[in-house]
Formats: structure tokens, C-alpha cells, sequence
């Protein structure tokens, strides 16, 4: 595909933002979201977007598009894309700049696709719109893309539909679909933080290579850190609506000014010295379960839970983590093998568990917002546990409701909220809350922290190590988060496809010599190194 | 922005979180941004129970009571709307008639909603046998047409208020259990249930506090446009004679009683010279009156039933425009 259009240089102003303001609608009235942000952004450039949820990352992605999503207005200052000004563009120029000029790439590319056409239909659907070349040259680029973005079979692939391939490859699909019409600027938001870790590597290898090939600049919004490291020359952290800082990668990662930038950095400090002991409270014994009648997804699984220790489980989504899980909580009847609790087994059905089995086991989800019931207050939610198993009633039970509140380090203002007047750290303590009400023995923490921003992640997990300290309950951490495991755990077991590729102690399970699995599950893990991932694809490049 | 920001601290931790507001306030709220349609709806509605609650107070005569002349004009002898064929006041039928009608109607469809409702949630929870048993069934009871289902059952059984108010609530039961189960499965997938379960919490339990008060705003939407639907149901039956008995004041065998009266209305008359018989045609329409002012207030009560409950569906659906 020949490109008449006039390019520029690189390093020519392309996107220039003057005291932007974004008010959103909420509560009858309208609030500021955006407070008064500007940014430039050149050619060629990617700025990386980072910042807690509500942060206001994606309105302000949207602004530079011009794009104001419903409920939201944009209220004062100026949008200059490459010599226009989008705030006072009509509707519909505006759209032929979108998906031609502008390009956006969403967080869930399941989402993004309609599962009633084929990729590449999809994919060429901006250029078609132009209608400067035929379908016939429009699928060939798209081929050329897929290529250029590393897709396994590019020149068949886009002829599924987008359920026939992988989510990794969907999103690679949805940037060789934003780069069909080679535009100037893409926005990337959150791309990779639905995928794991040894896809993302892929996706952030193949979304580099093509936005430097193709000299096209980017905002790049994401919440993690290391990844921002890898594809941004600049990077700006952003909080409630605010700059806080603003300055190249290298410099930013290693000096930051700001004290909140400094507080989002120190977030993976968190340290624990691996510690195990004999005394196991839960021994798995050579599992095998299946859904329904279909094939085994457990495969001969066998693990020992030390009492007061915490075991995390690591794997990529799809290896059994869960299953497990389900199993032990009774919720998924065991095809073969045992689970003994406290040396006793326990019965594979739920119903025929006893209640001071149901009891020593709790679990806490990983979506705080479907754990808990919306119509339910703060009390009903903790109170529960406590009149069910514990038979409190009165004051009894909201005197242990607010000791539970403080245990968990909120106060007694949050006894009748209900969940939809919780920030999503406050919603997941609540959970834990629950879950300690009944005075387990044995907590399953099914990813709980990975639906949450990092600086509220540490104070979970830093609860959570709390507590094991002070009431000594013993956690199952599943998890595909390599630096939560890091950070929490005493003993690791790697799953990959439905079977436990090994299980030791943390120190043990980090250091080499790793079973190939777990080599390439710990490469694969984002650091904060800006040279990180070049140096890992050279590595594995001469290795391969 | 002070430096006390910068430390974390769980409870401040407050992202967007929405301010507290009681019921009460919450109800004014919504209420304020109602459209006129819904006002006009709730206060027909309103005026409506106001009638029916205080009907032997409003009417000036009993409802079963014929020591009147027969079709008595409006206005002659105290009779607003004049008598009936066999001398009844027809502004006292008509106001008993409202109590009469519509307590039967909300009864039938509070019990429709009772068996519909919960079976449906059985069925939701349940998803195996159950789910297969009473689902199948409901597809029997739905594949034979409401109206003549009614019919065979009421000349079977006889039509007695209480008999009506049975086989029309299990009729209706069906679209209960059917929208119940379907929206209850949204929730029942949620991980609040299964924590719920493995808590080890009865059917009862997850059904009626975990599940239900998720589900009601469908739910009481759905309950408005049945409550018409039954009413309907009701006066139709009348009309055809099965439904409520006589002397029993209701619209639907008022309309069907004094339906012959309809053929005093003569609009040709009227548009034969242009407007010079206007005074006739409204003459002609005061005859013909009984039929249609309990075929009016029928419609009325629909009418006023549908805006408000359009509302509503459209608030707790989400929608905007």
C-alpha cells in the first residue's frame, strides 16, 4: 500500500493538548474528571498513560481523539491533532479522521470484535471506507499486518472468526486492524492487561515492533508499571484527574520526583522469608476432576498445604488453578483422589460436608463486585458468617461486625454502605472480612488482588500478611501474578495444563535450575528494566 | 494537593464513590425526574384506589340496588348517569365496579406472581430435573390459547370469584416462571450465590435474600403490565359471561349488559349536515353511556397502568434515551 499521504517528520509536533478539562455526569450533577491536562505528543513518539483506576487514563485517551464518551463533555481547552482542532470539528469530519488517522485499541479485544464476521473483514473495514484501494489489495496488507504482528498462519487466520482464535491473537488482530490505515496515532488502552504473562510478551514484542516500523505515534494507557517501561519513550502518571509528573522513561524509572510516583514504585517491596513446616492441614492426593462428563481438565494433581504457611499456585489461565480450587471447596466433585483436611477426607459433594467443614474453609473471589450481593449493607454481608456458623445475634454480632471492620482497617462508618459506595480495594477487604468472620482455618484466595491497581494491591496483600501473623490462617494464593507471589508466599506450585509441573519452597522454585515451564512463566514476567524485553527477545532469539 | 494524600490509608481510599442517600430521598429524586406521562398515570392510579377504597362511601346507592326506573336519562331524579336496564344507578356500579375489579384483579395477579415467581427461582437454582419438569410444563400450559384455557376450565368448574381468581393466576403463573427464571439466571451465576452455597445456606435462603431483591425491578415492571393484562382477562370473561356473576357490580358484564345501547349512537346522523346535529349526537352519546363509560374507565385504568410502568422499565433498565 503506497502512502500519498503527507507524513512529516519525525519528531514534528503531531498531538498537542492545552489545558484540557472533562467533566463527567454523575449524581444529577457534573464533576470535573480531568482537571486541566496538557500534553504534546510527536511523531513517531509513545507516551505512556499511567495511573490508578479512575485516574482518568481512558477519558483523557478518548479526548485526544476527540471522543467524549457518553455522560462525559469536554469543557474547556484545545485538542490539536496535526494542525486541527477537534474540540470545534463537526461530527462527522471527525469520524473520517477515527479509525484512519486515529486509531484505538481496546482493552478487550472479545469485546471489540463482532463474533459474526470474519477477522479480516473486520480488519480492513477503515480502509475499505476510504475506498482508495480494492478488497483484494486490502486483504493482502492485512495479511502483510498480521504478519508484521506475528500471528501464527497469517495468511489463513483471518479468514476465522474471532472465537476460532486465542486472545492473545485477537488482540494482535485488533492492532493490525487499527494499523490498516496506517494512522498517525493509536491509542492503546489497557491492550495487554487482560492477557498472561507469557502472551503479553508476545503482544508487547509484536505492538513495538509495528508502531516503530510504521513510525506511528501512540498513548499507551495502561496500570502496570513495567510494562509502560518497555514501550514508552515518555512516560506521565496521572492521579484523580491530575498530572503528577511528567518526564522521559529512563528518567522517570530512575528518579522519580513526585511523592506519589514514588509510592507507585516502591509498591513490589513487599518481602517475606519463605518458611514451611510438616504440620500440613490440607493434602491433595492424586486428583483427577472433569466438567460434566467431558475430559479430565486435573491430572493426577497432588499438593500438601502447610498449616499457617501460605502455597501459592502459579499458572497461566486454562492450566487448572481453579479447578483446584473448586475442587477443595466441594464446588466441583473429584473424579479420583482425595482431599484430606486436617487428616480427615473430606466428602467430594458439598452437600454432604458438614457445617464445621464449610466453615474451616473460606474463599475469597477474585471479582469483589460479583462476590457480593448489590442489595446487601456492609453488615448483612459480614454478619452472615457470624449468625450462620457462630450463632451471634444482636449486639454480639455488630460488636464483632466492627471489630472485623477495624481488622480489616476500616472504621465503623462503613457499617451499613452498601457495595456500590466502596472503591474496589475497601469492596475486596469487605470480602476478606467475610471471610475471617467465620474463623477459618483456610483461606482460598482466588486472584484477588489482580482486578486491582498496585498501590491497593500492596495493602491487601500487606492485610493479608497481617492477619496470617496474627490469627494464623493458612492461604491458598492462586494467582498468575509473579510478583504477588513473590511478595506473599512460602511455598509455590507451578500448574500447566491441568497437572503440577513442581512445588517447593519459594527460594527453591525461583532460583534455577527451572523445568522448562517455569523458566519461560518467570521470564515472561515484566520488569522494570526499559531494556527488559529487548533483552529477553535477544535471549530468546540465540536460544531458540 | 497536601502531603497527607500521599500516605495510604484503606478507609480514604475513596475512588468514586457515591454518596449515601436514604429511601426517602432517593424516591424524590426519581420522582422529580418523572415524565408528565407518569404523573398522569399515577394520579389516575391514585384516584383510582382512592375510589375503590372508599366505594360505599362515594356511591350514592347500593350496587345490586333495581327500585329505580329503568334507563333513566342523565341527571333524572338524582341519577347522575341515569339508570340501568333493570334500574340500577349506573355511578354506583360503576364505582363498585372499580373496587370489585380491581381487587380481584391485583389478588389474581399477586398470586400469579407468588406460584410463578417461585417456581421460576426453583427452577433457576435448581437447573437440572426440576428446571426440565416445570419447564415443560409451562411450555404445555403455554401452548393452548389463554382465553379459551380459561373458558373450558371456568365451564368445568363453575364460575365462582374464588374458582376465577385460581385458574387465572395459574394461567398467568406461566410468563411469570418464564421471565423469573430467565432473569434469576443472571444471578445465579454470580459468585455471591455460590459463596452463598458454600456457606452452606438453604434453598430458601439464596432464593429470598441473595437472588429476589436482585431481580425485583423486572419483576415489579412485569407485575404492572400483568395486573392490566388480568384485568383484561377479567373483563372480558365478564363480557362473555363467565367472569364475575351478577348482581356483582364490575365493567366488564356492565359493558356486556347494557351493550345493545350502543346502536342509539348515530354519527351519520351527525355528519349528514355538518355540525347542525351535534346537539343530537351528544344526545345519542348520553344514551348509549352505560357501555361506554365502563368501557372507559377500563381503558383509562390500562392507559394510566402502562405509562407508569414504562417508566419505571425505563429507569431500571438503564436506558437514557
Amino acid at each position: 500500500m503506497t502512502d500519498e499521504r503527507n507524513r512529516g517528520a519525525k519528531g514534528d509536533i503531531l498531538l498537542d493538548m492545552r489545558d484540557v478539562v472533562i467533566d463527567g455526569y454523575s449524581d444529577e450533577r457534573w464533576h470535573e474528571i480531568i482537571k486541566g491536562v496538557s500534553l504534546t505528543l510527536n511523531r513517531g513518539e509513545v507516551l505512556g498513560l499511567i495511573g490508578e483506576s479512575g485516574a482518568g487514563k481512558s477519558t483523557l485517551g478518548l479526548a485526544a481523539m476527540g471522543f467524549a464518551r457518553p455522560g462525559c463533555r469536554l469543557t474547556s481547552g484545545s485538542i490539536t491533532f496535526d494542525g486541527m482542532e477537534l474540540r470545534s470539528t463537526r461530527e462527522s469530519d471527525k469520524r473520517k479522521l477515527w479509525g484512519t488517522r486515529i486509531a484505538y485499541v481496546a482493552q478487550s479485544a472479545a469485546a471489540a470484535f463482532n463474533p459474526a464476521h470474519k477477522l479480516i473483514d473486520q480488519t480492513i473495514e477503515a480502509t475499505m471506507r476510504l475506498g482508495t484501494v480494492s478488497k483484494a489489495e486490502a486483504q493482502a496488507d492485512a495479511i502483510e499486518l498480521y504478519r508484521a504482528m506475528q500471528l501464527p498462519d497469517a495468511d489463513t487466520i483471518g479468514f476465522r472468526y474471532p472465537h476460532q482464535v486465542s486472545g492473545g491473537q485477537l488482540q494482535r488482530a485488533m492492532t493490525a486492524m487499527a494499523m490498516t490505515a496506517r494512522p498517525d496515532l493509536i491509542i492503546f488502552d489497557e491492550p495487554t492487561t487482560a492477557l498472561d504473562v507469557t502472551t503479553q510478551v508476545e503482544v508487547l514484542a509484536a505492538m513495538r515492533d509495528a508502531v516503530e516500523r510504521f513510525n506511528t505515534a501512540a498513548i499507551y494507557i495502561t496500570h502496570d508499571l513495567a510494562v509502560v517501561a518497555q514501550m514508552a519513550n515518555r512516560i506521565m502518571v496521572l492521579r484523580y484527574g491530575e498530572e503528577m509528573e511528567q518526564a522521559e522513561t529512563r528518567k522517570m524509572l530512575s528518579a522519580p520526583e513526585h511523592p506519589y510516583t514514588k509510592s507507585l514504585w516502591s509498591v513490589r517491596s513487599i518481602q517475606k522469608k519463605a518458611e514451611t513446616s510438616d504440620d500440613y492441614i490440607l493434602e491433595i492426593k492424586d486428583l483427577d476432576a472433569a466438567y460434566g462428563k467431558g475430559k479430565n481438565v486435573l491430572h493426577d494433581v497432588s499438593i500438601a498445604v502447610p498449616r499457617g504457611k501460605t502455597v501459592a499456585i502459579v499458572g497461566e489461565s486454562g492450566s487448572g488453578k481453579s479447578t483446584t480450587a473448586r475442587v477443595v471447596t466441594g464446588l466441583l466433585p473429584q473424579n479420583r483422589g482425595e482431599v484430606l483436611f486436617n487428616g480427615e477426607a473430606l466428602p467430594p459433594e458439598l452437600k454432604n460436608r458438614k457445617k464445621d467443614q464449610l466453615q474451616k474453609i473460606q474463599m475469597i473471589y477474585q471479582m469483589a463486585d460479583t462476590a457480593m450481593n448489590p442489595r446487601q449493607t456492609v453488615a448483612d454481608i459480614i454478619g452472615r458468617p457470624l449468625e450462620f456458623y457462630l450463632g451471634l445475634k444482636g449486639k454480639a454480632k455488630e460488636d464483632r461486625i466492627v471489630s472485623l471492620l477495624e481488622m480489616i482497617e476500616l472504621d465503623e462508618s462503613f457499617y451499613d454502605r452498601l457495595p456500590n459506595e466502596l472503591s474496589g480495594g475497601q469492596k475486596q477487604r469487605i470480602c476478606i472480612a467475610r471471610a475471617l468472620a467465620a474463623e477459618p482455618e483456610l483461606i482460598i484466595c482466588d486472584e484477588v488482588t489482580s482486578a486491582l491497581d498496585q498501590i491497593v494491591q500492596e495493602g491487601i496483600l500487606k492485610l493479608l500478611m497481617r492477619l496470617q501473623k496474627e490469627l494464623g490462617v493458612t492461604y491458598i494464593f492462586i494467582t498468575h501474578d509473579i510478583a504477588t507471589v513473590q511478595a506473599i508466599s512460602d511455598e509455590i506450585v507451578v500448574m500447566y495444563q491441568g497437572a503440577v509441573v513442581e512445588q517447593g519452597l519459594k527460594t527453591e522454585i525461583m532460583s534455577p535450575p527451572h523445568p522448562e515451564y517455569t523458566q519461560l512463566l518467570l521470564s515472561s514476567v515484566p520488569e522494570m528494566d526499559p531494556d527488559w524485553l529487548t533483552n529477553l527477545l535477544d535471549g530468546r532469539a540465540k536460544a531458540g | 494537593m497536601s502531603d497527607d494524600d500521599q500516605t495510604y490509608s484503606a478507609a480514604a481510599e475513596v475512588g468514586m464513590v457515591r454518596q449515601r442517600r436514604s429511601r426517602l430521598q432517593r424516591i424524590r429524586i426519581g420522582l422529580k425526574s418523572a415524565p408528565p406521562t407518569a404523573w398522569f398515570g399515577m394520579i389516575v392510579i391514585l384516584c383510582y384506589l382512592f375510589v375503590a377504597a372508599f366505594a360505599n362511601f362515594i356511591a350514592p346507592y347500593g350496587e345490586a340496588d333495581t327500585s329505580f326506573p329503568a334507563y333513566l336519562e342523565w341527571g333524572a331524579q338524582g341519577h347522575v348517569f341515569g339508570t340501568d336496564q333493570i334500574g340500577r344507578d349506573i355511578f354506583s356500579r360503576l364505582v363498585y365496579g372499580a373496587r370489585n375489579t380491581i381487587g380481584i384483579a391485583l389478588v389474581t395477579t399477586l398470586l400469579s406472581f407468588l406460584i410463578g415467581g417461585s417456581f421460576g427461582l426453583m427452577a433457576a437454582i435448581n437447573r437440572s430435573w426440576l428446571d426440565q419438569i416445570l419447564s415443560r410444563l409451562v411450555d404445555v400450559l403455554m401452548a393452548i390459547p389463554g382465553l379459551i384455557f380459561a373458558l373450558m376450565l371456568l365451564s368445568i368448574f363453575g364460575s365462582s370469584t374464588i374458582g376465577l381468581i385460581i385458574i387465572i393466576a395459574l394461567l398467568d403463573s406461566t410468563r411469570v416462571f418464564r421471565l423469573t427464571r430467565a432473569v434469576s439466571l443472571n444471578v445465579v451465576v454470580m459468585d455471591y450465590v455460590e459463596a452463598a452455597k458454600l456457606r452452606g445456606e438453604g434453598l430458601a435462603w439464596i432464593m429470598r435474600r441473595e437472588i429476589l431483591p436482585n431481580i425485583m425491578p423486572p419483576l415489579v415492571a412485569e407485575f404492572g403490565l400483568r395486573f392490566c393484562f388480568v384485568f383484561l382477562t377479567i373483563a372480558a370473561l365478564s363480557f362473555l359471561g363467565v367472569g364475575i356473576q351478577p348482581p356483582t357490580a364490575d365493567w366488564g358484564s356492565m359493558v356486556r349488559d347494557n351493550a345493545s345501547l350502543i346502536q342509539f349512537v348515530r354519527p351519520w346522523m351527525a355528519a349528514d349536515s355538518f355540525g347542525a346535529n351535534w346537539a343530537r349526537l351528544i344526545e345519542d352519546l348520553k344514551l348509549a353511556s352505560p357501555p361506554l363509560l365502563a368501557a372507559g374507565a377500563i381503558a383509562l385504568l390500562t392507559i394510566a397502568v402502562n405509562f407508569v410502568v414504562d417508566w419505571f422499565l425505563h429507569k431500571t433498565s438503564g436506558l437514557k434515551e
